[in-house]
């Protein structure tokens, strides 16, 4: 694959450099079955360095998820060879199904089928809550 | 249809609404005397509480109202494992109005996404107590004829003091509320607590000696220090004296301080304090009835 051109598919730029593979690990990209590339320590026009992800297929892109692992993240989207679509993630309002609360006392680590959720608490610091039971999520 | 799961669900007008209509039921009963006839409370109790489950149920007496439910998870489904989404649907098709206790955090919170009727959280762990909050608010009220512009005092365990931290929310809705920090330094409000304070602007001074603040309280709100939450034996034997309230310990006090505890009480109050006029706990306990009182009908529409 000549990773400069992709025909459909999404370019995941200014990641922060040295987390790509966390990133692709998360997404799940392992199971793709179209081609991936993951560069790392491109250099940025911010003289700083990036890793970049490249996926040749439109796939479901949870844009919520990747907005928390990180929020600088741009995702450039594909058709025909051409940008359509440039985003420029931020950290999601409310998290469904992406982290688990860690506290033993809240309710949602009794009846396990409830739908895990948390609301962004402070968006400065990236600090999210469950909505059950307020505690702080981790970050891994 | 409105739920009440955090005290922070109401704003200030609903709240000054709720200690409206108390005042008034406590001064015209029989006004109020039929207004939830036919209307069931649905106490669902999965830790016993007797103090909180005797208000909510006497408040709907009191209302004309009825009462079903249970007192603790034992002889309830959640014994036979059935989830609380489900017990609160069920529960919707019998009653018009839930009142929830449970001993983990967010249950009465699930229950509300679940049910097709109002649920109030009744005590969430150590999580959350609204009605507990609106009880305060309604003694302090009363008893100094506002909620803005006073010093208050809060003493104890103010790390794992629910109570006071939903307390705390409140009042820094209102003006002129300065607030001093009375614990020992293994219990000293959390860092979260902490921040919404200095984000509200909200004069506050942490101090370790109950004497130290007493002169310049207008309300002491008092929680106990309980022996678990120490280290060592030690620490707590040679600090639990220092706040514990004693008449000696008042001299200094304001003619009108009103002294505030959520009960139970251990002995972090002497039972010499209670005849001083000084002392609303007890009061506290009556108006805990009438703004429960108040909150049904509101939650009922029935105002
Ligand atoms: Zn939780």
């Amino acid at each position: 694959m000549n990773i400069d051109s992709i025909r459909n598919g999404y370019v995941i730029d200014h990641i922060k450099a040295g987390t790509a593979m966390a990133i692709y690990n998360f997404l799940g990209l392992d199971k793709l079955d179209c081609s991936v590339a993951v560069i790392k320590n491109a250099s940025s026009s911010k003289t700083e360095k990036k890793d970049i992800i490249k996926i040749d297929a439109l796939i479901d892109l949870d844009l919520d998820v990747l907005g928390y692992l990180d929020p600088g993240i741009t995702v450039n989207t594909v058709k025909e060879g051409a940008i359509i679509e440039k985003r420029k993630l931020r950290l999601p309002r409310e998290l469904h199904g992406v982290i688990r609360c860690k506290n033993p006392r809240c309710i949602s680590s009794v009846e396990q089928e409830l739908p895990q959720r948390f609301r962004l608490a402070d968006e400065e610091k990236g600090v999210y809550r469950c909505i059950y039971c307020d505690h702080k999520a981790q970050r891994e | 249809m409105r739920h009440l799961i955090d005290i922070q669900d109401l704003s200030t007008q609903e709240i000054e609404h709720l200690i409206d209509v108390a005042n008034d039921i406590m001064a015209n009963p029989d006004k109020y005397a039929e207004k939830c006839r036919r209307k069931k409370l649905a106490t669902l109790f999965y830790e016993p509480s007797t103090r909180t489950r005797l208000s909510f149920e006497s408040a709907m007496l009191e209302l004309g109202g009825s009462v079903i439910g249970f007192s603790e998870a034992a002889s309830s489904s959640a014994a036979k494992g059935e989830s609380v989404a489900d017990t609160a649907r069920t529960v919707s098709c019998f009653a018009d109005i839930i009142a929830m206790r449970h001993p983990k955090e967010g249950a009465p919170l699930v229950a509300s996404m679940a049910a097709s009727i109002p649920v109030i959280n009744a005590g969430d762990g150590g999580h959350k107590h609204p009605t507990q909050t609106l009880t305060d608010l309604l003694t302090i009220s009363r008893v100094k004829g506002r909620l803005g512009n006073m010093t208050v005092g809060l003493c104890g365990d103010l790390m794992f003091g629910r109570t006071v931290h939903s307390l705390i929310g409140a009042l820094s809705r209102y003006e002129g509320i300065r607030f001093v920090m009375i614990s020992p330094e293994e219990l000293t409000i959390p860092d979260y607590v902490q921040q919404d304070i200095q984000k509200s602007n909200i004069p506050y001074r942490e101090t370790r000696s109950l004497e130290e603040a007493m002169p310049e309280l207008d309300v002491l709100y008092m929680t106990r220090v309980q022996r678990e939450r120490f280290f060592n034996e030690a620490d707590y034997i040679r600090l639990k004296d220092s706040y514990i309230l004693t008449p000696e310990k008042l001299r200094t006090a304001k003619e009108d301080l009103a002294i505030l505890h959520p009960l139970p009480r251990v002995n972090e109050i002497s039972t010499a304090v209670d005849s001083d006029p000084r002392a609303c706990y007890f009061k506290q306990v009556l108006c805990g009835k009438y703004i429960r009182m108040a909150l049904i009908m509101m939650l009922l529409e029935v105002e």
